[in-house]
């Protein structure tokens, strides 16, 4: 039975061509739309997470409530030991401290009076024990325009836009000036080891990267960090992992009377990229029914032009004596059959663009001059595995759902009418 | 008639209107005989009081007018030793750690001093007001037990720190106990509350002011002149930033 309406579809052209069209162009439509949405997505959560929220987060409750101004004053205290039981808790995981504060980067001329200044955003890492994966996690290395990473303490990254912005070279110094942990004036010089762009405007603008030592003299935070950040195994980002390490934490840890006790929160929680991940989670959904919805209606349509087409095939076949019943199931597998064949076309056709976007991806960074959330410079697809059978789904369905809809036809047709309506 | 005592009463406030202007101004004058002089010098105590712990930062400080001002901290040993320097509308700091002069500038100046309650800002405002206020005697209040003009002023000015003032004058020394500094929306910024006022060479002088910021944790910052000297005379290199590496 298969093997007879497949080669029917097949050589009768002209009853499956335009549907296969139809069929593939929107499967082919939500392959690439659902791979590049899930690789733009991805790209944020993966920034955002490797740069400042990690997959969970740990703050003293008030750091937290003030975050967006970095308040080292606020920050968390005897972190080894603090470290020290995460990794005990959760060895499965990846822990790092991290300091980030702001200030003025001063260059100085050759009077070591002030040439030039600007306002930076800067970022202590654990940039001289490799086995941190720091250097791995904020791709410095892909980062790094010109010099080196910092191998030694006093030395620094700057961002190459403030570089160029304010003449510095790699091996100049400049002065960092800012606040301590205490509120205090901190100086220090630092020696430029090279110069980064992350692709990422707002690390782009004013960013300064040093190594947790140097940091940590310079705010006068001896055993103390603004954040621990934790990674999940194998770096992927899992909502329901991430719930369950905070819940933990947080009922052994934190205590809410007090503001400097420490607080877990979950990617979803920061950088509202809670919003971010639930639009991940829903726009494949949205988008399979759109497709299915639409191409359903398109489908309906074809088919009632093909059934009109068939009038008289089914007429005759009707009067031949195929019961209603059997040419309606046979038009259904036709349907699948011709689905299946279009959902086929569209995913190869879609997973080929798809593939080219990963690898060549847009370039979007002349239009982000001025956006200051962590969001990458390219939009790039990702093709998942999810690509290679979820266009099936609104292809399949949609060709079944327009055949079913236009096939009701056939029940109306009256059997005494039959030779009239041949003209026999 | 009635035209008459319309205009008879509108003079009366006219009148009324400034006589309390001109109060306001002489108000101002009798607290500049007090709280000006040529030139000063004093060593000071401020104490943070943060969110976690206070600080205690001692220093000495030479002052001519409103345009120079030169103050050296000396304790604690993080501090000590650290210099700045405000001519004009210019700041520097000097950091004996890095042997570098760094000009103080831009959104820099909105920034705490030393984590105190005080911004940059504050500390370089040139403190004749009347040229940038219109100020407004509203009244008396108790202030510590001291009967105090209550004056408002009111920005004339786009280049001020702070839209609205509000002063409490002791009416009988002419040294100000309160001040309430709000922005234009009218939200209360800073509060500054002045005590330990004693006679220095003849004139009349709060030595402990104690600043708060409304916008930031922490219990205030008390800034205490533990000694005072007026219109000595301070070298003129002082003000310079030569004097800044000395």
């Amino acid at each position: 039975m298969i093997k007879f309406l497949f080669l029917g579809i097949l050589r009768d052209k002209s009853r499956s061509l335009l549907p296969i069209i139809i069929v593939s162009v929107g499967v082919f439509l939500t392959v690439v739309l659902i791979g590049w949405m899930n690789g733009i997505f991805g790209d944020i959560i993966d920034i955002n997470a490797n740069f400042t929220t990690g997959h969970v987060k740990v703050m003293t409750r008030s750091y937290a409530d003030n975050e967006n101004q970095l308040p080292n004053d606020l920050a968390l205290m005897d972190v080894k030991n603090l470290t020290d039981t995460l990794r005990n808790e959760h060895p499965e995981m990846t822990w790092v401290q991290r300091i980030r504060f702001g200030g003025l980067i001063d260059v100085p001329d050759s009077k070591g009076d002030t040439r030039s200044q600007g306002q930076a955003i800067g970022t202590a890492l654990d940039l001289f024990h490799p086995e941190s994966g720091e250097v791995e996690r904020m791709n410095i290395r892909k980062a790094l325009l010109k010099g080196t990473i910092p191998v030694k303490p006093g030395e620094a990254l700057i961002s190459d836009e403030f570089a160029t912005r304010y003449h510095v070279a790699v091996g100049d110094s400049f002065t960092y000036f800012g606040t301590t942990m205490n509120g205090s004036m901190a100086f220090k010089t630092f020696i430029v080891s090279g110069t980064v762009r992350f692709g990422t405007s707002i690390m782009d603008r004013g960013a300064m990267i040093i190594d947790l030592t140097d940091a940590r003299i310079a705010l006068d935070m001896d055993d103390a960090a603004g954040e621990i950040l934790g990674f999940l195994p194998e770096n992927v980002y899992d909502e329901k992992q991430a719930e369950v390490v905070e819940t933990a934490f947080n009922a052994k840890h934190s205590n809410p009377n007090d503001e400097f006790s420490p607080e877990m929160f979950r990617l979803s929680q920061l950088n509202s990229m809670g919003q971010y991940i639930a639009i991940v989670n829903n726009m494949s959904f949205i988008m399979v029914f759109v497709f299915v919805l639409g191409m359903a209606v398109v489908l309906w349509n074809t088919g009632l032009l093909g059934g009109l087409r068939r009038y008289n095939e089914y007429g005759l076949r009707l009067a031949l004596g195929e019961e209603k019943k059997h040419i309606y199931r046979s038009s259904l597998m036709e349907a699948v059959l011709i689905g299946f064949l279009g959902s086929f076309l569209g995913t190869v056709l879609g997973l080929i663009v798809v593939y080219t976007l990963q690898y060549h991806p847009l370039d979007i960074s002349s239009m982000t001059g001025k956006v200051t959330m962590l969001m990458p410079q390219t939009y790039r697809a990702i093709v998942s595995p999810s690509l290679f059978y979820i266009g099936y789904l609104p292809g399949l369905a949609a060709m079944v759902l327009g055949s079913a809809l236009a096939g009701r036809a056939i029940y109306k047709r009256k059997t005494a009418e039959l030779f009239k309506e041949l003209e026999v | 008639m009635r035209n008459v005592k319309s205009i008879v009463f509108s003079c009366f406030m006219a009148m009324a209107t400034v006589v309390y202007a001109q109060d306001a101004k002489t108000i101002f004058a009798k607290v500049d005989q007090n709280m000006a002089s040529k030139n000063r010098i004093f060593e000071s105590t401020m104490i943070v009081h943060g969110k976690r712990a206070s600080r205690t930062m001692t220093a000495r400080s030479y002052s001519v007018g409103e345009q120079k001002s030169f103050t050296e901290y000396l304790s604690p040993v993080r501090e000590q030793g650290t210099k700045m320097l405000k001519v004009g509308n210019q700041l520097w700091i000097y950091s004996p750690s890095t042997d570098r002069t760094i000009l103080i500038s831009g959104q820099m100046l909105r920034q705490s001093v030393m984590g105190s309650d005080l911004s940059y800002e504050d500390m370089m405002e040139d403190s004749k007001l009347t040229d940038k206020y219109q100020a407004e005697n509203t009244g008396t209040e108790v202030i510590d037990g001291r009967k105090c003009y209550v004056l408002v002023l009111t920005a004339v000015t786009t280049d001020v720190n702070y839209f609205k003032r509000k002063s409490w004058i002791d009416t009988e020394r002419f040294v100000p106990l309160k001040e309430e500094l709000y922005a234009k929306s009218g939200q209360l910024l800073k509060c500054t509350t002045l005590s330990g006022v004693k006679q220095v060479q003849g004139r009349w002088f709060p030595t402990i002011i104690m600043y708060k910021d409304m916008l930031k944790a922490g219990d205030g910052t008390e800034f205490r002149m533990t000694s005072i000297l007026f219109d000595q005379v301070i070298p003129d290199y002082i003000f310079s930033k030569a004097a800044l590496k000395k």
